[in-house]
């Protein structure tokens, strides 16, 4: 399938719902939780195994992400779309035969498995193209299609629960709200396989493609690069900060406040989970737009400087001030939402426009790891603390100082991140295939 | 003396019903979303 390319007069404010359709519906991930319960209760499954099919799909979105970078890059956004769709798709539906004939090993070879590389595919396969579109703004842009991941959530959460409600919570209810998110999920995917287009080529006085202009790294040499692996270390420090506080929200701000004059409820506790999802999407768009303004280096030592003071307020007052406590928190994740959504801009502003498609998705491992690192950190420690007889806020506060650490180490890599040096870059050839710009001609643009 | 058309390009359609279609594709289930997650986050301030 050889990449669309945009008819004269296209906009490029078709492309963010394109990439929006794709992460809108992906993000649907982050809401498996809504089935465990159900799963649980119809298939007999323990807590642990109603996980794997969620889990194995975050695996397979770091491994898809990872190796299926250039395969995007050589066969464009469509393509990458439409693997997607057709895998994301297919997970659900193999998880509705799984749920109907009672076989969970189906459920998490189709919603873990083959959904989980529709989720690595689609994860990366708008950001090369925005970028392209957007050369101006490429972190407003990516900020939009990332900040859909999150949004993706959002909308399943109430509407596979209010599915399940209907349908019902034995096999085969679960089986029909599979059947139904399957058919849903390809057909809103399908306006960004449909719309999706890369810019004209701009072309050479005698009408050969033109070399594209600046610094050109390939994926293949930019992880030879020490950037590469500072932006690595910067990722993976911010997300695991950022995980820090969304994995134990609940029963943090809970313990936080449990022995003061106004403890909060479960119910309160699950409002602040809330706001903390608002945060992290705000983030994603809103910092990552200010990065075009004040520098990628710049908002990295916002995210990961005040990210640190942030924990350091929440260690020192949080249990003396409930607005400061979730002040601080909201800061924090919207500086976990606004560190994924810019990395694609600084990746660009490193090795350029090339293959940057397939860098983002080899730097994605290091959010498969920080998902690992950041709760096992919190959890560890806690459950220590509290075999130790500590209570209330006593059992985050080692916790909090290592994720001051690692937000500091990520500070340093930050600031040792430098312009690639030119025995990486392409030579600027002319008979580049993959040489595209934006078209001069953008009537809708602005 | 006959006016030739092919001296200048036709001018491109508009795109702005197909851009007003395409986000509000988007656009309404996350106002859904956004719709559920408010309704939660106030219980924080009255829970």
């Amino acid at each position: 399938m050889s990449p669309p390319v945009a008819p004269p007069g296209w906009s490029r404010w078709l492309v963010p719902p394109a990439a929006l359709s794709v992460h809108l519906s992906i993000g649907q991930a982050y809401a498996w939780s809504v089935f465990k319960p159900p799963l649980e209760s119809a298939l007999g499954l323990s807590g642990t195994q109603s996980a794997l099919p969620f889990q194995l799909g975050i695996v397979m979105l770091g491994l898809s992400a990872a190796f299926g970078g250039t395969l995007v890059e050589r066969h464009g956004p469509r393509w990458a779309m439409t693997v997607a769709l057709v895998c994301f798709s297919s997970g659900f539906l193999l998880s509705a035969l799984g749920a109907a004939v009672e076989q969970y090993w189906l459920i998490v070879l189709g919603y873990g498995f083959v959904g989980g590389i529709g989720l690595g595919i689609g994860y990366i396969s708008p950001v090369s193209t925005l970028i392209k579109w957007f050369p101006d703004r490429p972190g407003m842009a990516t900020g939009i299609a990332i900040m859909g991941f999150g949004g993706g959530a959002l909308i399943a959460s109430p509407w596979s629960a209010q599915m399940l409600k209907s349908f019902g919570t034995d096999s085969s209810g679960i089986a029909l709200a599979f059947l139904v998110h399957g058919l849903a999920y390809a057909v809103f995917m399908l306006l960004g396989v449909l719309l999706v287009r890369v810019p004209r080529p701009r072309e050479r006085a005698d009408g050969g493609p033109a070399a594209l202009e600046g610094v050109q790294v390939p994926a293949r040499g930019a992880m030879r690069t020490p950037q590469f692996w500072l932006l690595w270390v910067v990722l993976c420090m911010n997300v695991t900060a950022g995980i820090g506080i969304l994995e134990k929200a609940a029963p943090m701000i809970t313990d936080f406040f449990a022995d003061t004059s106004t403890p909060v409820s479960v119910t309160a506790a699950a409002g602040f989970v809330a706001l903390l999802s608002a945060a992290n999407m705000a983030g994603r768009i809103g910092w990552s737009s200010t990065s075009d303004l004040i520098g990628r280096k710049n908002i990295y030592r916002v995210y990961l400087g005040v990210g640190a003071l942030m924990y350091a307020l929440i260690a020192m007052f949080g249990d003396s001030s409930k607005p400061l406590f979730v002040l601080c928190a909201l800061v924090v994740l919207s500086f976990y939402g606004g560190g994924f959504a810019t990395v694609p801009a600084y990746l660009k502003d490193l090795f350029g426009t090339y293959q940057v498609g397939a860098i983002h998705g080899r730097l994605l491992t290091a959010w498969s790891t920080a998902g690992v690192l950041g709760p096992l950190i919190v959890n560890w420690i806690a459950d220590r603390q509290e075999e130790a007889g500590k209570h209330g806020s006593a059992l985050y506060g080692t916790s909090f100082v290592i994720m001051i650490g690692l937000l500091v180490v990520g500070f340093v890599a930050n600031e040792l991140v430098r312009p690639v040096h030119p025995r990486h870059h392409l030579p600027a050839a002319p008979a580049r295939k993959e040489a595209t710009d934006v078209p001069r001609q953008q009537p809708e643009s602005a | 003396m006959s006016h030739d058309s092919s001296q200048s390009p036709p001018d491109p359609p508009s795109r702005r019903p197909l851009i007003a279609f395409t986000w509000l594709w988007v656009g309404a289930p996350l106002a859904y979303g956004l719709y559920e997650l408010v309704r939660k986050a106030t219980q924080l301030f009255t829970g």
